[in-house]
């Protein structure tokens, strides 16, 4: 047995095990947050949402999949369609690419690699690539300008999450995701850099064109922004692609101010809940936070979703950033 | 000092943290949805739907074919036939709504004398096809006798007002 997990095959079938080990939790919970968001927006708006395919509705993602997998697949004669065909595929790899690195248990990552958030936020800006190429492929003005709004949205809002990231970084002194959440044994990092956890979940949201900084979807104005064009399989992609962000900002957020898979005090009822658990529960924490905000405000102008990026989030987080470094070197609790 | 009251709430987040509690209390409240094909909303007495020719409780029908809803109606959805018959009485050979036509304004039930035609609590009799909804007397004089005790119970509860 450890022969053949150490023979090349062996790796290659261990890494697509692990793969599946947790994309295929990852997909269901992706169901279950377009099924919770329903619940979670229904609820607040003082309305049941989907209670008939199943106990609570619980069947209803899945009565929705099956919906789009049935779908014609529709390609604008316009169209490049090539390029049209793999935005939504681009989007959608992406989007469970950047899982490999997310430490779901100590040591549980896929790929524990020392460059971690760097590799997600490699991957996170990549994606920007396939919202530009589906609305440009479109060749329809509406996608279109839905891409552009996206792309300088998400740009924008990628430099306060550097900042931000940074921020903690030079708390904890490692890249490795793992070794972060590992420095927040003691303190949880939402705790001394509160400020630059809000901005980071403000940041998420608009990272993941989420209400109130869904633009480039802009249901009322851009019919759909920039997927106004797509149906079936590719639209189910993108929508994929879309709720495994949100989860992985979710995830993110978590690993680096929530302290990721630790239980909230040391103590022994709480030890006794396994790490991935704890985690799932922070997901879904910060995930409520998400469907919770789209429940409660109104879209933003475009303008002003420019302004708070550039000039609020930029300056402000800048100057944490700088603060806590004063502040780390200071107190000497700078670490090696 | 203006200034930095703003300045201070906008960083602060108060409003925002408000917004939010506003939704989280909603989320609490009973639910408005009433879950409709098992549960159904009150209707008034007045409520057009669905039409239906009466009888008499001898079983005989009430129109006496004087055409009156037929001028009336504003949609031109009633034509009316009519021929003596052999005991005398005045009766209607084909009396036919075109359910597609009628815009459900109620002007036939005001205009009959001998409230014949009526329009029901029924709203639940959508079809498949247009033909479907083509109402002749036989249909008509069915739902009346299918719908005959909430019928009467609706003019008995309207009859004040008239």
């Amino acid at each position: 047995m450890t022969e053949f997990l150490n023979s090349p095959l062996g790796i290659l079938a261990l890494t697509v095990a692990q793969a599946l080990a947790l994309l295929v939790p990852v997909l269901i919970a992706v169901a279950y947050l377009t099924w919770a968001e329903r619940k979670v927006l229904a609820a607040m708006q003082l309305r049941k949402g989907p209670n008939v395919v199943g106990p609570f509705g619980l069947l209803q993602p899945f009565a929705d999949a099956i919906k789009m997998l049935m779908k014609e697949t529709i390609i604008p004669s316009g169209a490049s369609r090539l390029l049209f065909m793999a935005a939504p595929m681009l989007t959608f790899t992406l989007a469970m690419l950047a899982w490999a690195v997310i430490p779901v248990n100590d040591g549980w990552a896929i790929a524990d690699i020392n460059v971690g958030v760097l590799y997600l936020f490699a991957i996170s800006s990549l994606g920007v690539y396939g919202i530009i190429i589906a609305g440009w492929a479109s060749n329809s003005k509406y996608a279109f300008l839905g891409a552009l709004r996206s792309a300088a949205q998400m740009v924008s809002y990628e430099v306060s999450i550097g900042f931000v990231i940074v921020t903690v970084l030079l708390c904890v002194g490692s890249l490795n995701l793992t070794e972060i959440v590992r420095a927040q044994e003691n303190l949880w990092f939402f705790i001394p850099l509160f400020p630059m956890f809000v901005i980071f979940f403000i940041s998420a949201l608009a990272e993941t064109n989420r209400a109130p900084f869904d633009l480039p979807e802009g249901e009322s104005e851009l019919v759909a922004g920039f997927f106004v064009e797509y149906s079936s399989m590719s639209f189910a992609l993108f929508f994929l692609g879309e709720y495994a962000n949100m989860i992985l900002m979710s995830a993110l957020c978590v690993i680096l101010f929530m302290g990721g898979w630790l239980p909230p005090i040391s103590i022994e009822p709480f030890t006794w809940i396994p790490g991935p658990v704890w985690f799932a529960l922070k997901v879904a924490l910060v995930l409520f936070f998400f469907l919770w905000s789209r429940a409660t405000f109104p879209r933003y102008r475009y303008d002003q979703l420019m302004r708070l990026g550039w000039k609020v989030f930029l300056p402000f987080s800048l100057l944490w950033l700088v603060l806590t470094a004063g502040f780390l070197k200071l107190t000497g609790l700078l670490p090696a | 000092m203006t200034t930095l009251d703003r300045f201070a709430r906008s960083f602060l987040l108060t409003e925002i943290v408000g917004g939010m509690m506003l939704t989280l209390r909603q989320m609490f409240r009973p639910k408005a949805t009433i879950n409709y094909p098992h549960e159904k909303s009150p209707l008034s007495p007045r409520f057009k739907g669905e039409h239906g020719l009466r009888r008499y409780p001898n079983g005989e029908e009430r129109c006496i074919a004087c055409k009156l809803c037929e001028a009336v109606c504003p949609a031109l959805a009633i034509t009316i036939e009519a021929e003596p018959r052999d005991d005398g009485s005045r009766r209607t050979t084909r009396y036919d709504i075109d359910m597609t036509k009628c815009i459900y304004c109620g002007l036939c039930e005001e205009a009959c004398p001998v409230d014949a035609i009526v329009e029901g609590p029924n709203l639940e009799f959508a079809v498949e096809n247009r033909e479907e909804l083509m109402y002749d007397k036989e249909r008509l004089l069915a739902n009346g006798d299918r719908w005959e005790p909430v019928l009467a119970e609706r003019l008995r509860l309207d009859a004040p007002y008239r």
